[in-house]
């Protein structure tokens, strides 16, 4: 018999998965809040646009099977936080929306709209999605203003459903950092995929540009969150008590994530560095994969070692831990089985990712490819 | 404990859910059944090796693309819905609810999402059979996904494979195979993937018909012909055949949306299939509501009692048996359920209460109450009903039901003649110049569109006032957040997706324009 215990830290480690890989893949989001900025000319967007667009649909999906697990795995989570920060979700929603039709609408005759109006949604898209998700995520962190009945029904205490946690400076570092890292991403993804010196040369530059604020932002948010308060449930009766320092505790009881989150910011410095100083184009498999295991190790930080992941500020004793969040032992056991697909479905994708990409785009393909957005 | 919620609440979260689930479904079906006309296509091209058939494929599929993309954007919306609009929901019944649309994203999505780029981007870069490979794919894809949404959409009309735990306050799965295999899933997943083939052989078929009218593009018009009518009359067989499985599942499973629909109000035996009628206000009442009766009628006698029952003597329920009650039939009274729901929801406070003051000898006792079969049988499957306030509140609007379900299956066979036509003037080759018949093909395509919508309007106004059948109603479900914001976020998404429609509908209108690249 597979323990619940065990289900849940499982579930939790899926679900840090799959948004570690969704942070990264928002590379498509940061290109996108570059639209106006980086290219120099209409061929350069062109290029742009092409090669995120492309990859847009594996982040979409990835935000929506993100949603989807989640529900399944911890449901008291999905229904709390989006039922009561309402606003936060419902603008992150309504920027995914607008990108969704963006890449295929926006050069099609008769668009009605524009391909500005377009290219101004894959730009709001691109800058408001990775800092409000950013936002978002540090919630975990900092906690939320929900409260919950004894039928586990939530009552928001603030009228403005979620739309207080903008307020918050630590928030907003996170928001930032997340925007600016995928910033970097995007641009080193261009970077790796497009085959064009003088966009290149280009994109080095603004890497520069974008990697000092995130560096800023990046540092703020972790310094802050080795000298903050954590919310910690008592293994046994799951009460909930403020410790003092709880997310450094984490860090040293569980050294195997503090070497992977180093590790992970490592990777992320060390593609920059390689990209601005010996310009080679392979800095995204770096910086990537270092986003990977620093979102991921943070996941783990905010979930595990009896570690409440969504702390209530309104009543502490409604905040949730994946022990109390989750589903049914059944219910955990049997998406596992499911799960046991995902390296599958990571299989094909990539796959089918290289063997549409293995040659760069050039301006001579986009003036013969026949599906061009 | 539950507290109350204004209604206005409720409605506004109706109306948005139901705009959003509106637009999501004008994109879905097209894209559910043009992925299989794709790969019938491109599975031609293959096999025949002749160019044109690839530059019919590519035809389609830059309107596939325009559609697909839409679709997506209109999606994301509903999933996360559940959450933002009816959190109460997604917490009673997150446990079973969560688990298809995980697999969903897990299984069906990215599927479909990878190998829609190999799709449109591939042409030139991997060699044919794994770009034919990959055509299949996507519509596999797409039709796995539909499979998930509606496995869970037929829990709430039928929730099986579950318990009740009262700790948690909410319904855990006990049997994933049930909730798969639930009968009402299967019929709705056969009838809901047949209604999107048949919508899009109707739409490959009519644009066809145009370029007849227009005589451009000959060849390709007729080819596509064939395609579309073959699978059209195919899948609208399939749908008549389907939809009547349905509806003969939902008499058993859901007697009061089954009576709604055929508006009987007394049961009786050797009843009559209403072909089509008219309704008006009758003199009687059930409660506080009035009946409705036929002003007009045409019906087939006897054929509702074999079609339920097998024969003509087997009895079919009227609103009025389910409402008040008919010991003969074994049937309880709507205010039985009213009180034995109210006694489980009176139970389950107790306990709630005692966990509270810590009394475990009290909890240890009614723990056992709800693990009784007589409880759980009794009163515990009416649980629902302990929010209703009047027996007739159970009754769904009867006139929206009965039309929604007549003029669906009017339509449905109407198609049916529609594509046998189109193949009979295409075997004889006389179909260029019938112009009447290319005329009512082209003017057809909005015809499946309705059909469709009125079939969810059927599923889903019929249920209620549930949300799920017998154990939560919908004021219940709702996420308590102001009414002043559901009603922002419902202009927001009206004016959004006004919008996209339109700029859709204009793309997708040059697009035929123009036709096929040479
Ligand atoms: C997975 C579940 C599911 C699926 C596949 C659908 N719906 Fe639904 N629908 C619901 C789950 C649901 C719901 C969450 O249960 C709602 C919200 C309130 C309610 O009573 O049911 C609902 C309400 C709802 C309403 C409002 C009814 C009312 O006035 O209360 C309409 C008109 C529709 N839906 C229409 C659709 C359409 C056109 C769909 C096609 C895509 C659709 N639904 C799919
Ligand atoms: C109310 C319930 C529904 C929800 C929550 C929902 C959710 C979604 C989501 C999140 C997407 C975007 C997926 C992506 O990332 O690509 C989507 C698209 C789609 N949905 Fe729905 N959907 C609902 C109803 C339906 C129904 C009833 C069907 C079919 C019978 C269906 C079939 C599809 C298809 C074919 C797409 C096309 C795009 C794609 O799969 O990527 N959906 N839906
Ligand atoms: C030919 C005769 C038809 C019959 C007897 C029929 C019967 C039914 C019934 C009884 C339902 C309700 C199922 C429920 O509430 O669980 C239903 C739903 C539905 N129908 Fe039909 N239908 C027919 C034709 C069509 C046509 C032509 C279309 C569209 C092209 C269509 C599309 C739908 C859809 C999308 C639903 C909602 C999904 C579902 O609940 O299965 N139907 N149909």
């Amino acid at each position: 018999m597979i323990s619940q215990l065990f289900l849940q830290h499982y579930w939790w480690i899926i679900v840090s998965i799959l948004a570690s890989l969704l942070v990264f893949l928002m590379f498509v989001q940061g290109g996108q809040s570059l639209l106006f900025t980086l290219p120099r000319n209409n061929i350069q967007k062109t290029m742009i646009v092409n090669t995120l667009g492309r990859k847009w649909e594996f982040t979409f999906t990835t935000l929506v099977t993100f949603g989807g697990a989640f529900f399944a795995s911890f449901p008291l989570f999905y229904s709390t936080s989006f039922g009561g920060a309402y606003w936060v979700w419902i603008a992150i929603l309504f920027s995914f929306t607008i990108q969704a039709i963006a890449y295929e609408f926006r050069s099609k005759p008769n668009n009605v709209l524009g391909r500005k109006t377009f290219d101004m949604f894959l730009f709001l898209n691109g800058s408001l999605g990775p800092f409000l998700i950013g936002v978002a995520v540090a919630t975990f962190f900092t906690g939320a203003m929900f409260k919950l009945n004894i039928m586990n029904q939530v009552r928001w205490a603030t009228p403005w459903y979620g739309l207080e946690a903008l307020l918050n400076i630590r928030n907003l570092t996170l928001g930032f950092a997340v925007l600016f890292l995928a910033r970097i991403n995007g641009l080193l993804y261009i970077i790796n995929t497009i085959d064009d010196d003088e966009l290149a040369e280009r994109s080095a530059k603004a890497l520069i540009r974008n990697s000092i604020p995130f560096l800023i932002f990046f540092l703020f948010f972790v310094i802050s969150l080795i000298f903050s308060s954590g919310f910690a449930a008592d293994p046994i009766t799951g009460g909930i008590t403020v410790e003092k320092f709880k997310y450094i505790h984490n860090f040293i009881q569980m050294p195997f994530v503090m070497v992977l989150f180093l590790a992970g910011v490592v990777a992320v410095l060390f593609g920059i560095g390689i990209t601005v100083f010996s310009k080679s184009h392979s800095g995204i498999w770096f910086t990537g994969s270092g986003t990977i295991l620093a979102v991921f190790s943070l996941f783990i930080i905010a979930g595990f070692n009896g570690t409440s992941f969504y702390p209530s500020l309104a009543d502490l004793q409604s905040s949730l831990t994946i022990t109390n969040a989750s589903s049914s032992q059944f219910t955990l056991k049997t998406m596992m089985y499911v799960s046991f697909i995902i390296p599958l479905v990571l299989a094909y994708i990539w796959y089918a990712w290289k063997s549409i990409n293995n040659s760069k785009i050039t301006e001579e393909e986009m003036n013969s490819e026949e599906h061009k957005y | 404990m539950i507290d109350n919620i204004d209604l206005s609440l409720v409605d506004w979260s109706r109306a948005q859910f139901a705009l959003t689930a509106i637009y999501h479904w004008l994109f879905v079906p097209l894209t559910l059944g043009l992925s299989f006309i794709l790969a019938i296509m491109e599975t031609i091209y293959v096999k025949t090796g002749k160019e044109e058939w690839k530059r019919i494929t590519r035809f389609w599929m830059t309107l596939f693309g325009i559609n697909f993309a839409i679709g997506v954007a209109t999606g994301i919306i509903l999933e996360f819905e559940f959450g933002t609009n009816w959190s109460n929901y997604s917490w009673f019944v997150g446990d079973i609810f969560g688990a298809p649309l995980a697999v969903e994203g897990i299984l069906a999505f990215f599927l479909e999402s990878t190998f829609v780029a190999v799709m449109f981007f591939g042409w030139n870069k991997v060699n044919k059979k794994f770009h034919l490979v990959s055509t299949w794919l996507v519509a596999i894809g797409a039709n796995l996904s539909a499979l998930w949404i509606l496995v869970a959409n037929a829990w709430m009309q039928h929730p099986v494979g579950m318990v009740f735990n009262p700790d948690t306050a909410r319904n855990e799965m006990v049997n994933f195979w049930s909730v798969l295999f639930n009968e009402v899933a299967v019929d709705k997943f056969l009838h809901t993937i047949s209604s999107g083939f048949l919508l899009a052989s109707m739409f490959v078929l009519g644009i066809s018909a145009w370029y007849l009218i227009r005589k451009r593009e000959e060849q390709i018009a007729k080819k596509s012909i064939l395609v579309a009518g073959v699978f059209g009359l195919l899948s609208s067989l399939m749908v008549a055949y389907t939809g009547d499985a349905s509806a003969r599942t939902l008499s058993k499973v859901q007697p009061v949306k089954f009576a709604s629909m055929e508006a009987l109000y007394d049961g009786k035996s050797n009843a009559g299939l209403i072909g089509f009628g008219i309704l008006k206000d009758a003199d009687k009442k059930i409660g506080g509501k009035t009946e409705k009766e036929f002003a007009v009628k045409i019906q087939i006698p006897g054929l509702l009692s074999v079609l339920t029952g097998g024969d003509r003597n087997s009895y079919v329920k009227g609103l009025s048996d389910l409402i008040s009650g008919n010991e003969k039939l074994g049937l309880i009274s709507t205010s039985e359920k009213i009180q034995n729901g109210r006694y489980s929801r009176d139970v389950l406070t107790t306990y709630k209460n005692a966990r509270l003051n810590n009394d475990s000898s009290k909890v240890d006792s009614l723990k056992k109450v709800f693990n009784d079969n007589e409880f759980q049988n009794r009163y515990f499957r009416y649980f629902g009903y302990a929010s209703v306030d009047k027996p007739e509140d159970v009754i769904p609007n009867v006139t929206a039901s009965f039309y929604s379900f007549h003029l669906m299956v009017i339509l449905g066979f109407l198609f049916i003649i529609i594509f046998s036509v189109a193949l009979f003037l295409l075997f004889n080759g006389t179909i260029s110049k019938r112009k009447w018949f290319l005329w009512i093909a082209l003017l057809s395509i909005p015809l499946p569109y309705i059909a469709s919508e009125l079939g969810w309007l059927l599923t889903e106004l019929g249920r209620q006032p549930w949300i799920i059948q017998d154990l939560m109603t919908v004021s219940k479900a709702v996420s308590r957040i102001s009414t002043g914001s559901v009603i922002t976020t419902f202009i927001l998404f009206a004016i959004l997706f006004t919008g996209l429609l339109i700029s859709e509908v204009s793309i997708m209108v040059k697009q035929i324009k123009t036709g096929p690249k040479h």
